[in-house]
């Protein structure tokens, strides 16, 4: 990763110039061409370090959300995990040190919608499912400093 | 700000990102029958209200050398938990801050944040750094840290997602 890439990843998270030929404006701040920059995006994308380029959305403002738990037993954590993920609505799933072992985020388009995926999950795992919706937001998401300097 | 049926649309085409090409809001005009500037101007007015928070490049932390994470947890009286909150939530260090309900007895903690770091000891740092320096230290409190990330990607609040399960699960 070159300083090219790392200004790429650092100063772009918020900012993004919104107009029609993004990536010759993010070029035009590297020094660097437009094609260059559509190239490292793709080279990082598909090393892992970008996830996409696009937008967060503050919960509860389109759709509903919620943070899930649930206590797998070890011996079925994979097999939960893969059953959890394979749900559009689930955009994070996490194994965590806790007897709470598995958390996972929901969102989609309403609440009803919510509660009919942890529904279903509880059936389908026969595992009580903790269902921990935001109440209060405290963080303002400036991005993520990665601190390379 | 209300969203219109379009903006819904909108929301939904942005969920998987832009696409690496010289024009992605063209293409995603193309896909919702918008012209480009209409696109443009939609995503302008979504972020100018707060529709959506931040739009850019998104990282994946642990890829980059953040391969700890842990989210912190603490049981605050609930007409103490907005104030230690908000200056929880205002730490550098922080990415994420919540209040959510308890479950009792399961689960007694009303306070989340979320702490990145470069390791586990960093991370223990940090969260013991940040309970001193918001007064938490003293409430009930836990650290779980992440063992395993299954999935990590875009949230989906758009309809044609929802629209796409709903027939799938013939309801």
């Amino acid at each position: 990763m070159d300083p090219i890439d790392r200004r790429l990843l650092n100063e772009f998270q918020r900012d993004f110039p919104l107009e029609a030929r993004p990536y010759a404006a993010l070029a035009q701040r590297l020094g660097t061409a437009e094609a260059e920059v559509i190239e490292r995006l793709a080279r990082l994308s598909r090393d892992g370090a970008v996830s996409r380029v696009g937008a967060v959305f503050p919960p509860h403002v389109v759709g509903a959300s919620t943070l899930a738990a649930l206590a797998a037993p070890v011996s079925r954590l994979e097999d939960i995990a893969a059953l959890v993920s394979a749900y559009p609505e689930v955009n994070h799933n996490y194994q965590r040190e806790h007897r709470l072992n598995l958390w996972f985020v929901i969102t989609a388009p309403s609440r009803l919608r919510v509660q009919a995926v942890l529904a279903d999950i509880a059936a389908r795992t026969g595992l009580e499912v903790l269902d921990l919706p935001l109440m209060e937001h405290y963080h303002i998401d400036l991005g993520f400093d990665l601190k390379w300097n | 700000m209300e969203l219109s049926d379009a903006d819904h649309d909108l929301v939904s085409a942005l969920a998987d990102g832009l696409t690496l090409t010289e024009r992605p809001f063209l293409a995603i005009g193309a896909e919702l029958g918008m012209a480009e500037a209409e696109v443009i101007e939609r995503v302008r007015a979504m972020v100018d209200c707060g529709i959506i928070r931040r739009f850019g490049i998104i990282v994946r932390h642990r890829e980059l050398g953040f391969c700890a994470n842990a989210m912190a947890v603490w049981d605050v009286p609930d007409d103490r938990v907005a104030a230690m909150g908000r200056r929880l939530g205002e730490m550098a260090e922080v990415t994420l801050c919540y209040r959510r309900p308890r479950r009792l007895p399961d689960w007694p903690y009303n306070l989340f944040c979320m702490v990145h770091g470069r390791d586990r000891t960093a991370v223990e740092a940090t969260i013991a750094a940040l309970a001193a320096r918001c007064r938490l230290d003293g409430f009930g409190h836990a650290v779980l840290f992440s063992s395993r990330r299954f999935k990590q990607g875009g949230a989906r609040y758009g309809r044609r997602a929802d629209d796409a399960l709903l027939n799938g699960a013939a309801e």
